[in-house]
């Protein structure tokens, strides 16, 4: 496994809005996000011909159905335009996450106190046709404690933002899980704000659909932040996912661990980890490592893996990064048939090994198990093939 | 009825390399009935694992002419998971580690697959861990990965704890003896002693060390020399060999 570091970039400041050359900078003025032409290299992994309206602003677009589970203990509302604590936190970087961030209702969850069991908020797609937009505010409590379940299924042109806000001390964990119809498309704007000595950990999970593209932010509100960015991802023939993160260390003794591992299948699979960590002169005593793993199970699959590491002072704990892309290994398999255990079940036992920390760390049983069985019903789908 | 025994028939094995096929066994014979210890020695790179490799099915090796019986089944064809439902288990000289199984996990796939039903839940924690504590291994192993950081000696224990729990007709040790300290190398041979005390159980021991010949007693001794056998004896044939080497074979070879 490679680990190194990105050569230290001189060009940054200790301005507030983000200068580095990784990232757009953010306006929730649409005319500052034309649409993309794709030569971009913030665009140039998108296959744009597939959805060129989610750059239309002038479509009608309703908002899907969020169901937040009753007695889950959450709190539930809505916050209109303009109205705190949405827009504080999340700046549009791109034009389909400026169209999402105007609807005029936003989903409001408030974690207070501590949530006892993981909250599941579903968000259900009914149409392949007609193309939706929401913008999700959680806003967790100063010492608070609680797991949000965004578990989007059903078919949709969706674009999603979800803004999170983790006050001083608390404790919060949110998943995404994108089990959409196939023919679905996601286009979301995750963006955190980690406060002091708060714990975050979020966890994408992106299974179905034909493209998904979730801009994942982090920044720091304070000292001492910790976040862990973990994703699991499947794309199966045909299929673009696209996960693309940006962790802003602009406080001291901050923490981020990133680990995304995916695996993909079938002819035109198509999976895309940019990984952007930007160390500003004022991180001083950070500490980040991130992580990119593919496991490729067949022929004509494309994997796209970037890590960029931009380091604006020496007085840090740790950084670095790797990504790492392979192909079933064949002593592992013959290990395995070796024992009596058949092709189909090895390679199921392979792979779900190769998810197996990270799933180990989603806790949520019920996630684990949805994944395990869609992992399980596609390996042997493929041999079916 | 068919005659029990594993019986390799003028075995021929090649490999592909980047200038073409290599051939590595030049017909190789072996006859091991049940209840009998066959040691094979000889000098590196003369094909033993090769022909470990390719009894089990590996699929780098070609096996390009010859037969492999066991009891009466023809293994030559076969995937490697038939072949060790017919009863064949190899325990390799260089295990290889699976990420993410555990021990107890993949002990019990195998078995599963292999008698065709999941094993009782109510014993099997306590069989696993009886068997890591016959090769001295604690009861921890049970959750690792498979050979995931295992010292080379754990990982050389973790292949007789699967030879115990699986339980085959016959097993071929692929220097299962090397890189075991003293007090390993005979925890290792009582429990290969205890697998052949069941009396009908077939065992092809490669190594390169007579010491291990000290705690498991072999009926027959093989020199191995250039892809095939060139001598067999009894277990004096293995001492003669510590004081005068394969030299005279070598030379003849080439
Ligand atoms: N892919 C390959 N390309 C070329 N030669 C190969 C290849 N694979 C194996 N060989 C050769 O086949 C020969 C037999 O190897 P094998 O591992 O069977 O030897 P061995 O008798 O087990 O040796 P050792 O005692 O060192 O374990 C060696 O000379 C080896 O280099
Ligand atoms: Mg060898």
């Amino acid at each position: 496994m490679s680990k190194s570091v990105a050569p230290v970039d001189q060009t940054g400041s200790e301005s507030a809005t983000v200068v580095s050359h990784l990232h757009p900078v953010g306006s929730f003025v649409l005319a500052d996000h034309p649409a993309p032409s794709g030569k971009e290299e913030f665009w140039r992994f998108t296959p744009l011909a597939k959805v060129q309206d989610f750059f239309d602003d002038t479509l009608e677009r309703s908002s899907l159905d969020v169901h937040v589970e009753p007695g889950s203990g959450v709190g539930f509302g809505h916050l209109g335009l303009g109205q705190s604590p949405r827009g504080t936190v999340l700046t549009p970087v791109d034009r389909t996450s400026a169209i999402a961030a105007a609807v005029p209702q936003a989903t409001h969850l408030v974690v207070e106190g501590t949530l006892e069991r993981p909250v599941r908020v579903n968000i259900q797609g009914e149409s392949l046709t007609h193309p939706t937009a929401d913008h999700v505010v959680i806003e967790a409590l100063p010492q608070s404690c609680g797991t949000i379940l965004l578990n989007h299924t059903g078919a949709a042109r969706h674009i999603g933002n979800v803004e999170i806000i983790v006050g001083e001390g608390a404790n919060l964990t949110v998943v995404t899980l994108q089990d959409w119809a196939p023919g679905s498309v996601h286009f979301g704007q995750h963006e955190a704000l980690v406060g002091k000595d708060a714990v975050y950990r979020h966890i994408d999970v992106s299974l179905g659909g034909s493209l998904i593209r979730l801009q994942n932010n982090l920044s720091y509100a304070s000292i001492g932040g910790d976040a862990e960015l973990y994703g699991v991802y499947f794309a199966q023939s045909g299929q673009h996912i696209e996960h693309r993160l940006f962790i802003d260390h602009d406080h001291p003794k901050g923490v981020s661990h990133v680990d995304y591992r995916g695996a993909l299948q079938g002819e035109g699979a198509e999976s895309v980890w940019v990984g952007d960590v930007l160390i500003r002169p004022t991180a001083i005593g950070i500490e980040t490592y991130e992580a990119n793993k593919n496991l490729v199970l067949t022929d004509g699959c494309r994997v796209h893996a970037v890590p960029n590491l931009e380091i604006e002072t020496g007085e840090i704990v740790g950084a670095g990064h790797s990504a790492s892309t392979g192909r079933f290994d064949d002593e592992q398999l013959f290990y395995l048939e070796s024992r009596g255990i058949d092709e189909t079940e090895a390679r199921r036992l392979v792979v779900r090994g190769f998810f197996a920390t990270i799933l180990a760390r989603i806790g949520i049983e019920d996630v684990e198990e949805t994944l395990m069985r869609r992992l399980d019903a596609e390996l042997a789908f493929d041999k079916e093939n | 009825m068919t005659e029990r025994k594993l019986e390799i028939r003028d075995l021929h094995v090649s490999v592909e390399t980047e200038t073409g096929s290599k051939p590595i066994l030049k017909g190789v014979n072996l006859i091991i009935n049940p209840g009998e210890v066959h040691a094979i020695m000889g000098p590196n790179g003369s094909g033993k694992s090769t022909l470990a490799y390719s009894i089990a099915g590996h699929p780098k090796y070609t096996i390009t002419s010859g037969s492999v019986m066991l009891d009466g089944v023809e293994l030559v064809g076969l995937t490697a998971d038939a072949r060790a439902k017919a009863g064949l288990f190899l325990a390799m000289q260089y295990p290889v580690e699976v990420p993410g199984v555990s021990v107890s996990n993949f002990l019990r796939t195998a078995k599963t697959a292999l008698d065709g039903q999941a094993p009782p839940v109510r014993s099997w924690a306590a069989k696993v861990n009886d068997s890591l504590a016959k090769m001295q291994l604690d009861g921890e192993f049970a959750a690792r990965s498979v050979n995931e950081g295992f010292s080379g000696g754990e990982k050389k224990r973790n292949e007789i704890v699967q030879l115990d729990i699986l339980d085959p007709k016959y097993a071929v040790l692929d220097e299962t003896d090397s890189g075991l300290d003293i007090d390993a190398l005979r925890v290792v041979s009582e429990g290969v002693n205890r697998y052949t005390a069941q009396g009908d159980r077939g065992v092809l021991l490669i190594t390169h060390y007579t010491r291990i010949l000290r705690y498991i007693k072999p009926d027959f001794v093989h020199v191995f020399v250039d892809g095939h056998v060139v001598e067999e004896g009894d277990a004096r044939l293995a001492e003669s060999l510590e004081e005068t080497g394969y030299e005279r074979w070598v030379k003849a070879a080439e």
